[in-house]
């Protein structure tokens, strides 16, 4: 590439640019696409974006650090376009880790018709999302609600006892999104899934 | 040094380059024709530079609606809505229509005469890119008029703001830029395949001129980033119209995902507005200082660092996201390192006047302003670069002093210099020496009049992007605006003297300026349509 053009003619070497050209551009538009599940591999096992597992995990016999108090916050937002209310027994607690706790959040569904929602999960600070363990949790699942319907359904989750020293408070955001309406069936064996475990 | 030319085979290439680019000596098509199926990089390079001032003016006057909202506190003369289509297609137009192809222009224009080819290596290519802008640009302007109005959510069109919230037009905003993209990546294709094949022989790597240089990189940079924005525009349109979740957090999509993938488009967008600049300034100060340009490697060297850096600093636009500290702390030291070849450059311009003979001809009064206040807007970019202060900056009016500091004064004031330093060349004459001195006083005192002042509101804290201000900031503004009229104004000077050159003037000589060195002087002033037909024979002078 140092090298002036050598004596061969210059429009097979134009040919050989573009054509080295166009693969590289090819290349760039699949890597914007693979960022994607990139992106998403990566906040799952660094846990940076504060994304919790998405399925439920066993709880864990490692005893309780009683030496230790971390305080646990909860925060429920309505999202848009969905008239539910999301409501939870406490706004705070204080936890050992490795304790398994049990706290209960109450859905309403204001409008008058049937309507599915979810609630997405979110932990701040993001590195304690890798050490927060959901046991049950209703965000797993897509919820229906019917016309003016109220549920309770219990979180049951543990910290785990290598939760970093520096982490004393985890705060945890629920926002409801709405769920456009989908197979029936397919839900409701979801939701008597959910219905054993409340 | 001895030129060492060696023996080529010259009367093969050049009748293989006249053939295969099919200069069409007979009887070129007359009129409007003309200029449509042109494949003339002079002509092309023409087209894109006039293009270029059209939609400069055009996003000047979005600019002005700006600037006379927030003349005054409290709402005047434009609704908020319309007051945020007007910022977003201020930015679009400024960056996407009026300094990437002012840009491409020059490159089109001033790559095959300072290489000595005698066009660029893919003519018809060539034409096309230019024919999708203004395609691309009236779509975007068109959504002014659409129900619903023009895109709203800023330049940076964050999802979900641009994709749950967007209004209707967004779709056709997406394949507006999706065009103009293309123009973009096959403009860069056909400038390195230009580059890398088709120099005057002996002309190595390290012979070309700065601007050819600092356009390569550039043009590198464009094909590994305009793909990305491809992508995410994509993908926002998939969000919007075929119900994927990519950005969307209900469907298990990640907002912050758009953010990465924007800016990791978004960062080296803005080297790819300011190298070739670099360039023109590189070309400029040695002519006017009467001296070679000291330490030309180091330029290239710190170019291509500038350019491999702006891959690794994307988050330093996210600081307030909810980043890790470990993730703060990379992005602000790299973003800090990007300092070192900056000032590698900026010291080379300085050692450069050094002792330099030194006269001031309006190109080069363009160059000095650039080196002042480009640096200026580069201090500004360190102390955002600060993760903890930016904290504090982040989207306030600081933000936007520091930006438009790098691109009015940086990008804007480069193309002026490039455009007095090669009238010229284009048109036979010298532009008008005293309305050129207006136009140069006017600007640099507009320009300061006008951003200056906003590094002061940004920091007492007033945000970007609101059509109304608490009354503290009411002064600033007040200068602000004042400032951005008499700036816009001044441009007016600035098309008169490029029309009046055009149509005559002081008659110059091919060498037009006592010490221009690069091959571009050795044709004909106004050079000829067809240059370089036979490969010239590269004298290796100074570098």
């Amino acid at each position: 590439m140092t090298t002036p053009q050598s004596s061969d003619d210059p429009r097979k070497g134009v040919r050989r640019t573009v054509w080295r050209s166009v693969a590289a551009l090819l290349g760039m538009f699949a890597f914007a696409f693979a960022l994607v599940p990139l992106y998403d591999v990566f906040c799952e096992v660094t846990g940076l974006n504060g994304k919790t597992n998405n399925s439920a995990q066993a709880v864990m016999h490692d005893g309780v650090d009683e030496t230790r108090l971390v305080t646990v916050q909860f925060i429920t937002r309505s999202g848009s376009g969905l008239n539910w209310g999301l409501d939870v027994e406490t706004r705070q607690l204080r936890v050992h880790p490795g304790q398994p706790t049990e706290v209960s959040f109450t859905f309403d569904n204001h409008g008058d018709g049937e309507s599915w929602g979810r609630a997405v999960p979110s932990v701040s600070p993001s590195k304690a999302s890798l050490h927060l363990r959901k046991i049950s949790c209703f965000c797993f699942q897509e919820q229906r609600l019917g016309a003016g319907e109220r549920r309770e359904i219990p979180l049951v989750f543990q910290l785990s006892r290598d939760l970093p020293d520096d982490v004393n408070t985890v705060t945890l955001v629920y926002t409801l999104y709405p769920v456009e309406d989908r197979d029936a069936p397919q839900q409701a064996s979801a939701q008597s899934l959910e219905g054993e475990q409340s | 040094m001895a030129p060492k030319v060696p023996p080529q085979p010259t009367l093969e290439q050049s009748t293989t380059a006249a053939a295969g680019h099919g200069h069409a000596h007979e009887a070129p098509p007359k009129g409007l024709m003309r200029w449509l199926l042109t494949t003339n990089h002079k002509e092309i390079g023409t087209l894109y530079l006039i293009f270029s001032l059209t939609m400069f003016f055009v996003g000047g006057i979005f600019a002005m609606v700006v600037r006379a909202e927030l003349f005054q506190p409290g709402l005047q003369l434009v609704q908020p809505e319309f007051f945020n289509q007007m910022t977003t297609m201020h930015g679009l137009i400024m960056v996407f229509a009026a300094v990437m192809p002012a840009f491409t222009g020059l490159a089109n224009w001033m790559i095959p005469l300072q290489i000595g080819a005698p066009d660029m290596a893919l003519p018809r290519l060539n034409n096309f890119s230019f024919w999708l802008l203004p395609v691309a640009f009236t779509l975007l302007l068109s959504t002014l008029f659409m129900p619903g109005g023009a895109p709203n959510f800023g330049w940076t069109f964050y999802a979900p703001l641009s994709t749950t919230y967007g209004p209707p037009s967004t779709t056709f905003f997406i394949l507006s830029l999706h065009i103009a993209g293309i123009s973009s990546i096959l403009g860069a294709i056909n400038i390195i395949a230009t580059i890398l094949n088709m120099r005057a022989p002996g002309m190595r790597m390290m012979d070309m001129p700065l601007f050819v240089w600092t356009w390569l990189i550039t043009a590198f940079l464009l094909i590994a980033v305009m793909p990305v924005l491809a992508g995410v525009i994509t993908m926002m349109l998939m969000d919007i119209n075929f119900g994927t979740s990519f950005f969307d957090a209900a469907g298990g999509g990640d907002p912050v995902l758009f953010q990465h993938l924007f800016w990791f488009f978004g960062h080296p967008e803005v080297y790819i507005m300011i190298l070739p600049a670099f360039g023109i300034v590189s070309a400029i100060i040695p002519t006017f200082a009467r001296k070679r340009l000291f330490g030309y490697a180091s330029m290239v060297y710190a170019t291509a660092a500038i350019a491999i850096l702006s891959f690794l600093v994307w988050a330093h636009h996210m600081f307030v996201v909810g980043l890790p500290l470990v993730a703060e702390l990379f992005f602000m030291y790299c973003t800090m390192l990007i300092a070192v070849p900056t000032g590698v450059k900026v010291f080379n311009w300085i050692t450069t006047l050094f002792r330099g003979s030194i006269s001031f001809e309006p190109p080069m009064l363009f160059a000095l302003a650039f080196v002042v206040l480009f640096t200026i807007g580069g201090f500004s970019g360190l102390m955002l670069a600060i993760a903890p202060a930016d904290f504090q900056y982040h989207d306030t009016y600081f933000v936007v002093a520091h930006f438009h500091y790098v691109l009015v004064p940086g990008a804007v004031f480069a193309i002026m210099a490039g455009v007095y330093y090669w009238l010229p060349k284009w048109t036979g004459h010298y532009p008008n020496e005293r309305l050129a001195q207006w136009h140069f006083w006017l600007s640099v005192i507009g320009v300061n009049l006008t951003f200056f002042p906003m590094h002061f509101s940004g920091l007492a804290g007033m945000p970007r992007r609101i059509p109304d201000y608490a009354l503290q900031f009411a002064d600033f503004n007040l200068v602000a605006s004042l400032g951005a009229f008499m700036f816009g104004a001044s441009q007016l000077l600035f098309v008169a003297v490029v029309v009046l050159c055009v149509r005559g003037g002081r008659k110059a000589p091919g060498r037009a300026w006592e010490h221009a060195e690069d091959l571009e002087w050795s044709v004909p002033s106004p050079a000829p349509l067809h240059t370089f037909d036979t490969p010239p024979k590269f004298e290796r002078s100074s570098h």
